[in-house]
């Protein structure tokens, strides 16, 4: 016996997100993935791409847009857009604030995070979009552990996590009526050092606020938060350069950074093989809610 | 070293210790985060609890951590160099069991929990046969709290011995004992200071070690089509999907299901276009055929030798999932099979199986929540499928119901549905007792070269110079005639005995000894044999022609165990494929120690003192 047939876990799980990802164009007729510039979505993209190789994948891409944005995920986000040929969906919080269909929250702390929600599910609705891959992981989050790969939203786009569908070997049900969709998660299975290994070993390109550069921050609530247009100092602030990275990326308003020299995507996994911290727990505001704010907002119809 | 990927699946409740076990694999192998801890620790104190409370990190649903339960399966992720491990967290109360089935589908190994005071109680034995019916290789059993029994290597043998009668019972080929205190950290990632009796390994240790390779089906090579990839610009025309079961290479003969057109591979891509030179499980590949011929999503590519059964009547093993209606005769779903769906009715509910005696009640009319089941279903395109023991990829499916939506079963196939298609049994007026002389089946089993057709040809000489009514009937030379359509596939080796079976029955009612002799590997399909005489009052004797391996391949009179380790043949019983012992055979017999004149001679003895 020469060959042994053995497969990385990197191998398994890219084996198991495209199988997931063409599960999803075979059944479904009209997809659509969630595309923020952070690097899960990156990663999702990308397996996306090689999935359907030498075909682009047959469907476009959604960009929920806070507003909020770092200039530097935009300008990534268009040109990986160009560069996979892709099409490009964007759907934007200030125009449901515009119309009034949303209401904006005032103060300093004031994000847009919450608003997001609503935006999206017009998005779905409008584009009558039946499958909607979202790039989060079951390590991130006790409510994420739980959830299904093929999770059901019903007409109001709210997850019910009591009643969620069983779901055995690599048989996904998709089943829905007209209204409904199905939340598909093919980074189920990741973890964050994962993603690391993968995008170090496949070599992709990544927005730079992911690597180490100096930066104007703020320390509130035991993070750091970017200085940017978007922030509102509070009393006592003081605004001071650091040497960061950004382990998660959303609204620029309560997206924190960890001061890092890590400046390659080696130094990033030797980074977070030894951190301490979760990435959502050193970094995002809107989990900070209470014990079950993640929970809360996926039934909302949160990503 | 390739780090490997081993899914292990839990189930247990909190006072078995199974969340502060998985905690303490978290913890212990650096995987737990100090924010997790510290938020874990301050909801502990918050509720007046005086230790850290290491289930409120798996309990991640409000409603579990308000009732202080865990209702669904939870996902956990650690990892080591050697190895990445993905923890199905599972709840282990009976009403959960649909839970249990989830979590255990994919795994590789199941840690059963036993607490060292209790010992073996029901919910223990109801893991252990759950893991058995969905197919989980490899059992470690965690007899947890020594710490509370002083220790004692005897209460540990005690509980070892108590389990593994029971687990005899069931199809698990790997199972190891492990006495460990998770409070206190005992053998979970180092070895106990206070067992120096114990010489295993540490839990962690084992996790690491233990061999899941060849735990895929290498040999049946089975690739369904999941998706059809055309690229108009470059005229490409690709078949995507995940291999499930043997390997696939460029230049392979192969055979497309269910039309039957052979062609051969051109090429294998790998995800993004590199170039594979052989697919195996679990990897999703897109395959380019020689020839265009027509191909679509649910169309299963195999070897024009090896082909999956094909057929609308099967018989499964399902585990109702629903709190809606109950599983009856008559309902109507849709089935989930591969990348097939179709829609299956239930024909008929053999028996329930009660989880915790095994227990097989034929009166039962219907299947409630958790309840588990043997069915016939019928479908109205036909599946390509295994069995599921052969494989779980192409024996599994689910149900799913059309007004809900929702997945009301999981379903393992256990074979084509052996039915008598409605046709009515045309009585005759002539009694067995009527007959010259009484017959009956003596059935020899054993692997190739074991020496069962030179004791047979033996057998029936005697019989007949001692003028009774005798018949051979050879496995090799069955395959010449009745058998001839016949492949070495499991499908069709079950199905070769099958008929072998019904034919020795035949000879036997009309008074004939049939000597039967073949290979027969598989436990089930033996016992189907004898079940079909039993039921027709016909006396049937299983002979084990028990030659080691070792004597067998030196022997190798027909040159097939060479054959087989160069690989020119697969599937080979003993070298590829499994054989698979009689438990209780009637007579057992050993050419290595005495000559075939004896051996014939015992086995006429015994048929005499039957008869």
């Amino acid at each position: 016996m020469t060959t042994a047939y053995e497969l990385t876990h990197l191998r398994v799980l890219e084996a198991e997100s495209v199988h997931i990802i063409r599960e999803v164009a075979a059944t479904f007729e009209r997809p659509v993935l969630l595309f923020s510039g952070g690097k899960d979505s990156v990663v999702m993209l990308h397996l996306a791409a090689k999935a359907f190789w030498p075909a682009p994948p047959p469907f476009p891409i959604l960009h929920v847009d806070t507003g909020h944005n770092f200039d530097e995920v935009i300008a990534y986000r268009d040109a990986t857009v160009e560069r996979l040929g892709v099409q490009l969906l964007v759907a934007s919080v200030q125009d449901d604030i515009d119309a009034g269909r949303a209401v904006e929250e005032t103060g300093p702390r004031a994000s847009r995070n919450r608003l997001q929600t609503g935006t999206l599910l017009r998005a779905i609705k409008e584009g009558g979009f039946d499958a909607v891959f979202g790039g989060a992981r079951r390590d991130e989050e006790k409510a994420r552990a739980k959830e299904r790969v093929f999770s059901f939203r019903d007409e109001f786009g709210q997850w019910d996590p009591r009643g969620q569908r069983p779901e055995l070997w690599n048989l996904y049900n998709g089943k829905h009526r007209k209204g409904e969709h199905i939340r598909v998660f093919p980074l189920s299975n990741w973890t964050e050092l994962d993603i690391w290994s993968y995008i170090r070993d496949e070599n992709i390109e990544l927005p730079p606020l992911y690597y180490a550069h100096r930066r104007e921050v703020v320390a509130r609530d035991g993070m750091l938060l970017a200085n940017t247009r978007f922030l509102t100092l509070l009393d006592g602030e003081q605004p001071y350069e650091a040497t960061v990275r950004f382990r998660t990326i959303g609204d620029a308003t309560c997206t924190g950074c960890v001061e890092s020299s890590a400046a390659t995507a080696d130094d990033v996994v030797a980074e977070v093989s030894a951190t301490r911290l979760t990435e959502r727990g050193a970094t995002r505001a809107d989990d900070r809610i209470s014990e079950a704010g993640m929970e809360d907002r996926k039934r909302e119809g949160y990503f | 070293m390739v780090q490997e990927m081993l899914r292990l699946s839990t189930a247990g409740s909190v006072d078995d210790g199974k969340s502060t076990l998985i905690g303490r694999l978290l913890f212990d192998s650096k995987t737990l985060f100090d924010d997790q801890l510290a938020a874990v620790e301050e909801v502990s104190k918050r509720r007046g609890e005086d230790y850290t409370n290491l289930a409120l990190l798996t309990d991640g649903l409000r409603a579990e951590r308000e009732q202080g339960i865990t209702i669904d399966v939870a996902y956990r992720y650690f990892a080591t160099p050697r190895r990445k491990f993905i923890i199905a967290d599972t709840p282990g109360h009976v009403q959960y069991t649909r839970n249990m089935v989830t979590g255990a589908s994919t795994s590789d190994l199941a840690l059963i929990l036993v607490d060292a005071r209790n010992g073996v109680l029901e919910q223990s034995r109801r893991h252990a046969f759950l893991a058995s019916l969905l197919g989980i290789p490899h059992l470690v059993v965690c007899v947890n709290k020594m710490d509370l029994v002083d220790w004692s290597q005897e209460r540990f043998e005690e509980i070892r011995e108590e389990f593994s009668q029971f687990a005899a019972k069931l199809d698990v080929h790997d199972m190891a004992f492990i006495p460990i205190s998770a409070l206190h950290g005992d053998n979970i990632v180092h070895r106990s200071a206070s067992m120096p009796w114990y010489e295993g390994s540490s839990l962690l240790h084992h996790l690491e070690q233990v061999h899941i390779a060849s735990d895929r089906n290498l040999i049946d090579a089975r690739f369904p089509v999941q998706y059809v990839i055309r690229d108009y610009g470059t005229d490409f025309r690709g078949y995507a999907g995940t291999v499930t079961g043997g390997v696939l290479q460029p230049g392979d003969e192969v055979m497309v299901l269910p039309s039957g057109f052979t062609t051969s591979i051109k090429a294998i891509w790998g995800p993004g276009g590199t170039p594979v030179q052989e697919a195996f499980p679990p990897q999703a590949v897109t395959v380019e055929l020689t020839d265009h011929i027509d191909i679509s999503r649910g169309d299963m590519i195999c070897r024009p030798g090896n082909r999956p059964s094909a057929g609308h009547d099967i018989d499964a093993l399902v585990c109702w999932l629903s709190e809606g209606g109950a599983l009856k005769p008559g309902g109507t779903y849709t089935i989930r099979h591969t990348t097939r769906a179709t829609t299956a009715e239930i024909q008929a509910l053999d028996y329930r199986l009660d989880v915790n005696t095994l227990h097989r009640d034929e009166s039962a009319e219907a299947l409630a929540l958790n309840e588990i089941g043997r069915v016939q279903l019928r479908t109205r395109q036909p599946l390509l499928f295994d069995p599921y023991r052969r494989n779980r990829f192409t024996g599994g499916f689910i149900l799913v119901d059309d007004t809900t939506n929702n997945t009301v079963a999981a379903g393992m196939i256990t074979g084509p549905a052996l039915r008598d298609g409605g046709a009515v049994w045309q009585p005759t007026r002539v009694g067995r007792e009527d007959r010259a002389a009484k017959g009956g089946t003596v059935w020899l089993t054993g692997l190739s070269g074991a020496g069962k057709s030179t004791i047979a040809v033996e057998v029936e000489r005697r019989l007949i110079a001692e003028g009774h009514a005798a018949y051979l009937l050879d496995g090799d030379n069955l395959r010449h005639g009745l058998n001839s359509d016949l492949s070495f596939s499991a499908a069709d080796r079950t199905e070769n005995v099958r008929r072998v079976g019904e034919v020795a029955k035949l000879f036997a009612d009309a008074g004939i000894v049939a000597v039967v002799s073949m290979i027969s590997p598989y436990r089930e399909d033996r016992e189907r044999a004898r079940a079909a005489h039993e039921a027709a009052g016909l006396p049937f004797v299983e002979v084990f022609v028990d030659t080691p391996i070792e004597v067998c391949e030196a022997r190798d009179p027909k040159g097939l165990y060479a054959r087989a380790r160069a690989g020119e043949i697969t599937g080979f019983t003993g070298v590829d494929d499994p054989y698979e012992a009689p438990e209780s055979p009637d007579l057992v017999l050993n050419p290595t120690q005495e000559d075939t004149e004896a051996l014939a001679e015992r086995v006429v003895d015994l048929l005499t003192r039957q008869r």
